[in-house]
């Protein structure tokens, strides 16, 4: 293998080339991302950034003087994948020739119909949308949360950290009931009462109101609710629309084995737009979280550096920490698949929690509130192949 | 200054010990039968290292999963980009002793911000 092209520049695509160069790889290595940034890390964007505790230099991903012997081409964005030449298209007319293509395109924030174009509506996914919210949010005023996942929990818990009047408006009955299940669900979104920050769910929103800026939410019931700032967080959509009609089998992002591997050979998938097999589950799954886009590209360069001829191993079970109103809150496994819930130590008053998901008795994932230390020994033993 | 931590036979293989001083630094007994003495803090957010997943020479925060080399310090990989640092460690009598470095911590921002504050 003479070249190869990375595509996204940020935690996964870093990770890949990183990895890549770990596992003795010495060719040509082109990083290509659409962000004129050099790779920074998001969490801290709905967190501490947002609240402007740390700073742009802060998130920078990589370290002080290394040198990964890559071309980076940023602020270009891929948009084909050539199978027979072999190449990567880009939107300037250029094109990659690589032996080995690593697809880490991310995911991109879902967006609410009509909401385009109307100053103070926003979504959170880039450095660019954290800037401009927080300039937003330093003036106060009344935010409206769209969407009571994890992004939009952070976003509210640091908003009322900086003295903003938060509304959450969530169309299910209960928030993060997806991840999480009813019963923690509605634990971990008890959170936001407990500081004072409404929640509203189980109502859709039917669309925005004002004229040039937004002045109010219009939810389905008919009510509306007055707003100066509005953030959408309404999930986010794996970015693989570049890869159409390029053999690359595309199902909910793209479809890859247990390694990474595509349905092309020497193409591998990493991050938020792989939907991995996940021999644990028997099922395909797309993770959106921070930690899978570090740790699985180690097993997809090898593969792509083995050309097929590699066992996969088996993965360590989906992971993802939040952070919400000084609760830090850990889960690993898979909530949807279990028949049961226990909390084995703490109190859910207290929000202090150690749950565990059971499917016929076996435990298939755990849930931490401010209980680092045992979350670890559950999550180790969840581990063990 | 050597600063007993615990007897030997008090820590099992696999486990962690923290020793609390400021900052504070903990013991790492590993599968192998080694004892280790780095920073208990990691180096990215306010974290205890001996809360995290001990494997090898290696132990992962139990939050962000980097992970520090016990025998140099290193990270392997980010959120957390600086190393911990390693201290002397002497077992006698059965007992473990540290020798805390005196090389300038590595101290996440909220904790360095958090002692230069001083005791609340
Ligand atoms: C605000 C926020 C907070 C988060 N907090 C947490 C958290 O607390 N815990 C947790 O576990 N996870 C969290 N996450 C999720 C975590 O950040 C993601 O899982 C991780 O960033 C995924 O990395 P990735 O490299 O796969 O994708 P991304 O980070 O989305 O990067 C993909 C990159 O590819 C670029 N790209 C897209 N299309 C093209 C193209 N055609 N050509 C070139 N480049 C392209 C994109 O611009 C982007 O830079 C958070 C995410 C956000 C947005
Ligand atoms: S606190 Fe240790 S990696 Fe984040």
């Amino acid at each position: 293998m003479r070249t190869v092209a990375v595509v996204g520049a940020s935690l996964a695509g870093l990770s890949a080339a990183r990895s890549l160069r770990k596992q003795g790889y010495d060719g040509r290595l082109v990083v290509i991302g659409d962000e004129t940034h050099r790779p920074y890390d998001r969490p801290p964007l709905s967190k501490e950034f947002l609240a402007g505790a740390l700073g742009e230099a802060d998130l920078a991903l990589e370290t002080d003087g290394e040198d990964l012997r890559a071309e980076w081409l940023l602020g270009t964005r891929a948009t084909g994948l050539d199978r027979a030449e072999r190449a990567v298209r880009l939107a300037d007319g250029r094109e990659v020739r690589a032996d080995g293509v690593v697809i880490a395109t991310g995911a991109a924030a879902r967006t609410l119909p009509g909401s385009a174009g109307l100053a103070g509506v926003h979504v959170l996914r880039t450095l660019d949308d954290a800037r401009a919210l927080r300039d937003e949010l330093a003036l106060g005023g009344r935010l409206v949360v769209i969407g009571g996942g994890f992004i939009g929990a952070e976003v509210a818990s640091t908003a009322y950290a900086l003295g903003v009047d938060v509304t959450v408006v969530e169309v299910a009955p209960t928030p993060l009931a997806g991840p999480l299940g009813e019963t923690m669900g509605g634990v971990v979104s008890a959170l936001h009462a407990d500081h004072g920050v409404r929640l509203l769910c189980g109502v859709g929103v039917k669309g925005l109101s004002g004229e040039t800026r937004v002045d109010a939410v219009l939810l389905e019931d008919g009510r509306s609710i007055p707003a100066d700032i509005v953030v959408v967080g309404v999930g986010a959509r794996p970015c693989v629309e570049w890869l159409e009609g390029s053999g690359v089998e595309l199902d909910n992002g793209v479809k890859c084995g247990a390694d990474g591997r595509t349905s092309l050979a020497g193409v591998v998938a990493v991050g938020d737009c792989a939907n991995w097999y996940d021999p644990r589950l028997g099922a395909h799954r797309r993770v959106e979280h921070w930690t899978g886009a570090r740790e699985r590209p180690d097993a997809a360069v090898a593969a792509l550096l083995a050309g097929g001829e590699l066992e996969a191993g088996m993965p360590r079970p989906p992971y993802f920490w939040s952070d919400q109103y000084g609760v830090k809150i850990q889960f690993a496994g898979h909530a949807g698949v279990s028949d049961s819930v226990t909390v084995e130590v703490g109190a859910v008053d207290d929000r202090n929690v150690l749950a565990v998901y059971r499917r016929a008795g076996v435990p298939v994932a755990v849930l931490g509130m401010n209980q680092p230390r045992l979350f670890m020994r559950w999550r180790k033993q969840l581990s063990a192949p | 200054m050597m600063i007993p931590a615990c007897r030997l036979a008090d820590l099992p293989r696999g486990e962690a010990f923290r020793l609390d001083i400021d900052p504070p630094v903990s013991v790492f007994h590993t599968d192998d039968g080694e004892v280790f003495a780095i920073d208990d803090t990691c180096t990215h957010q306010d974290a205890s290292l001996a809360d995290g997943w001990l494997e090898g020479c290696e132990v992962e925060c139990p939050l962000h999963s980097s992970k520090f080399d016990l025998r140099t310090g290193a990270v392997d990989a980010p959120p957390a980009k600086l190393p911990v640092r390693t201290h002397e460690v002497m077992v006698e009598d059965g007992v473990i002793y540290v020798r805390v470095s005196t090389d300038a911590p590595n101290l996440p921002p909220c904790v360095a911000a958090r002692l230069a504050a001083g005791p609340a």
